[in-house]
């Protein structure tokens, strides 16, 4: 019964494989470019084809403040990454709070831009076509953006009580491949909604 | 039972745990073997359940004006067959024989991500159990319930509002999604096993062949089922809060859904079918004692599947009125498809010739899918044709087709695979009699249902219609064909049978019962939890190959 593997001859080549947590996170954003293809490709597809209602260039203004807050953001939790290898964990905890903050200030502007839309331009997701995708493909990436928050804000948790140490960099590093990705699509979305859209 | 108990260095002499423990132990399993097993049961039970609905259906149609089923349950049944039959067996069991052959094969304790795994099990177990539920709570909390019956791709209009009340084309809907969910999380672990756990010396060109072909299967499910997912959410955005996607009245088009619906569905197929390539791909050179003829062929044709599949979709929408330069662009990316297909069959054959070749259940199974894997080929490419395809779309000629290509291609690999692997997961051998029993049964049912099925269909009998009139000539075609349901029914059944007494009954298998060349024949059947007491080392492809003659190993000549 017992297993002849154990006395295989050993390889002489060296033996080196890529990690599981980039390999993963890689495969992930994968599928996520794949939905977010879908959204964007009805959003294209359906750019001047409202019957009714409000158009995009009646309502819609480029958010570049909000843009280069979230673009921006990619490069603190790049540095702040950067901090937690090196073991410098102040500020490392200082570095990733600003781009909490940053993907904050994000949101905060896309509820702003949602709440003046509902409320003076009348339009909804059940308006009109341009309403159906502006919302759903806005939304499909602001829930990107919270839900890199809620993760980021986890390690936020654990810094705080003092577990994250500077062996943990390459995990962190796996989430911020994630937060680069939400920022990536924000350039999709940007230019299809603010700018050939319009 | 415990699979340490029967691999340890330790005597088994402990009393078994009491049942609810033992049970327990299952629900809460990270262990890709278990799960591999837990998710090859599921789709059992659902083949069980699918197979009952295609049986309603071939009941009603047995002769015209029959009225077995009313249409209303008609149209559920064939919509409940083809989504079960897709999503919740052929998907679950290839994700199945992934998951507990994968890290054998590679020589790995484990998946990359166990408790993505266990996750990924679960999302999907709860997706069948959601459509099902649909039985009961379809029609929503007053009446009875029923099951969605917009046909499994859920044409728009059909899925709106108006025309779908109550709740069953949501059930539809949110069971795929959240099965689509589990589907996505067991590709990403299947493709980071395989690029991050490999043994010492398995580069990816001495990876066995059902490794690459899972790599190529767990990256098309990332980009197909993805859409779907996409799709999933726009409906469910139309359905619940009123948007317009696929809303003609609001300027919205239904052939987009077509679209977004297609661009998985098609490559769904070579999801489904690539890792029924993969069992052909181990069983063949086992039983026909030879290497596999032109590996890096092998490899590359796999690949060139998954690039061109993943552009052929709107081949299925030939008839809604595309622009001729886009048929003309489906016409011949799916014509090309067949010559790496092609290339495939012609490597198990070359594999074939000259080997020894014995005809073990296994085997026959494999050897029967190499003949009816080509007809369905053939058929395929007469439907590429875009004037041929108008002709006879939505034809029971198309459905003999892609059930030549899901029963006579991906099941009869798969059931071989049950029989090639089923020594290895129970640790006993099945009964070979019941096994042969159980293949001419099943390939006299096959022949009868689904040769018979192409001709009605060329004589314009449409797919999903629930009765027809006598003396159109569909009369004798329809008997055969559900006559030879009966005898399908009967094979599976002596199958499952089968795996039962040879569960408790069969003679034991000993580790290496086939003389494999694979590393998961080289631990012992079943595999401990940890798979390996020392992670192997390989040089070669056939590692119990170099092991077993080390005057002449295969590293000599790769």
């Amino acid at each position: 019964m017992s297993a002849p593997s154990a006395v295989m001859a050993q390889s002489d080549i060296r033996w080196n494989l890529p990690a599981r947590g980039p390999v993963g996170m890689y495969c992930l954003i994968a599928a996520e470019v794949a939905i977010f293809t879908i959204f964007v490709v009805a959003y294209i597809f359906y750019i001047g084809k409202s019957l009714a209602g409000p158009q995009p260039h009646d309502v819609l203004h480029p958010p570049i403040f909000l843009t280069s807050c979230l673009l921006s953001s990619s490069l603190t939790i790049h540095i702040a990454v950067r901090f937690l290898r090196g073991g410098t964990m102040m500020s490392f905890a200082l570095w990733w709070v600003l781009t909490m903050v940053l993907g904050a200030v994000f949101l905060a502007g896309t509820i702003r831009e949602w709440r003046h839309l509902i409320y003076e331009d009348g339009l909804t997701i059940q308006t009109n076509l341009f309403g159906t995708t502006y919302y759903s493909l806005v939304g499909l990436h602001a829930f990107h953006v919270i839900v890199g928050l809620l993760a980021l804000g986890t390690v936020l948790a654990f810094t705080l009580r003092g577990e994250v140490r500077k062996e943990h960099a390459e995990r962190a590093d796996v989430l911020s491949m994630y937060w680069h990705f939400v920022d990536v699509v924000w350039v999709v979305v940007f230019l299809v909604v603010y700018v050939i859209g319009r | 039972m415990s699979i340490e108990s029967v691999a340890g260095p330790i005597p088994h002499t402990a009393m078994l745990p009491p049942l609810v423990e033992q049970l327990h132990s299952w629900v809460i399993t990270v262990d890709h073997k278990r799960l591999g097993i837990l998710y090859i049961l599921y789709a059992l039970v659902f083949l069980l359940v699918g197979g009952l609905e295609a049986t309603i259906m071939r009941i009603q149609l047995i002769r015209p004006h029959n009225d077995f089923v009313s249409p209303q349950v008609f149209n559920r049944m064939f919509t409940m067959h083809g989504t079960t039959m897709i999503f919740f067996v052929v998907m679950p069991v290839m994700f199945g024989f992934a998951n507990y052959l994968i890290p054998l094969m590679i020589g790995a304790r484990d998946m990359a991500f166990p408790r993505l795994n266990a996750f990924s099990f679960w999302m999907t177990a709860f997706g069948g159990l959601l459509l099902y539920f649909s039985f009961v709570g379809g029609d929503g909390l007053y009446g009875a319930g029923s099951a969605p019956d917009v046909g499994w791709f859920a044409y728009a209009p059909l899925t709106s509002k108006t025309f779908s009340q109550g709740h069953s084309t949501d059930f539809w809907t949110l069971s795929l999604l959240i099965s689509g969910f589990g589907s996505v999380g067991t590709a990403i672990n299947i493709i980071a096993t395989i690029l991050c756990s490999r043994c010492n010396g398995m580069t990816l060109s001495k990876m066995p062949l059902l490794a690459w072909l899972n790599l190529t299967m767990g990256g098309l499910v990332i980009l197909a089922v993805s859409p779907l997912t996409a799709a999933q959410l726009m409906l469910l955005i139309d359905r619940y809060l009123g948007g317009h996607f696929f809303d003609t009245q609001a300027g919205g088009s239904a052939v987009l859904w077509m679209h977004f619906f297609w661009v998985f569905g098609h490559p769904e197929v070579y999801v489904l079918v690539i890792p029924a390539f993969a069992f052909a791909s181990e069983i063949i050179p086992v039983f026909s004692r030879k290497a596999i003829f032109g590996y890096p062929v092998m490899v590359a044709a796999t690949i060139c599947i998954g690039f061109i599949g993943m552009s052929v979709w709107a081949h299925h929408m030939f008839t809604v009125g595309m622009s001729s330069n886009a048929n003309t662009f489906f016409v011949l990316s799916t014509m090309a498809i067949a010559v790496p297909t092609g290339i495939k069959i012609f490597n198990w054959l070359a594999t074939m010739w000259g080997g020894q070749i014995h005809f073990e259940t296994p085997m026959l199974f494999c050897i029967a899918f190499l003949f009816q894997f080509l007809i369905a080929g053939l058929t395929g490419i007469m439907q590429a044709a875009a004037p041929f395809d108008w002709q006879l779309t939505a034809s029971y000629f198309v459905v003999a087709h892609f059930h030549y290509v899901i029963v006579g291609g991906i099941l009869f690999t798969l059931f071989g695979a049950f029989y090639y692997w089923f020594p290895k997961m129970s640790g006993r051998m099945y009964n070979e009699a019941l096994g042969r029993l159980h293949f001419w049964l099943f390939i006299i049912g096959f022949h009868l249902t689904f040769d018979f099925m192409h001709i009605p269909g060329v004589l314009g009998m449409p797919r999903r219609i629930y009765t027809y009139e006598p003396g159109r000539g569909w009369d004798i075609w329809n008997l055969i064909v559900t006559i030879g349901v009966f005898f399908q029914a009967a094979g599976v059944l002596i199958f499952i049978g089968n795996l039962v007494w040879s569960y408790f009954r069969g003679k034991l298998a000993g580790s290496d019962p086939w003389d494999g060349w694979t590393l998961e024949w080289s631990t012992t059947s079943p595999p401990p939890t940890y798979n390996f007491r020392a992670i192997p080392a390989v040089k070669s492809r056939r590692p119990l190959w170099d092991l077993k003659h080390p005057e002449d190993p295969d590293w000599h000549y790769e």
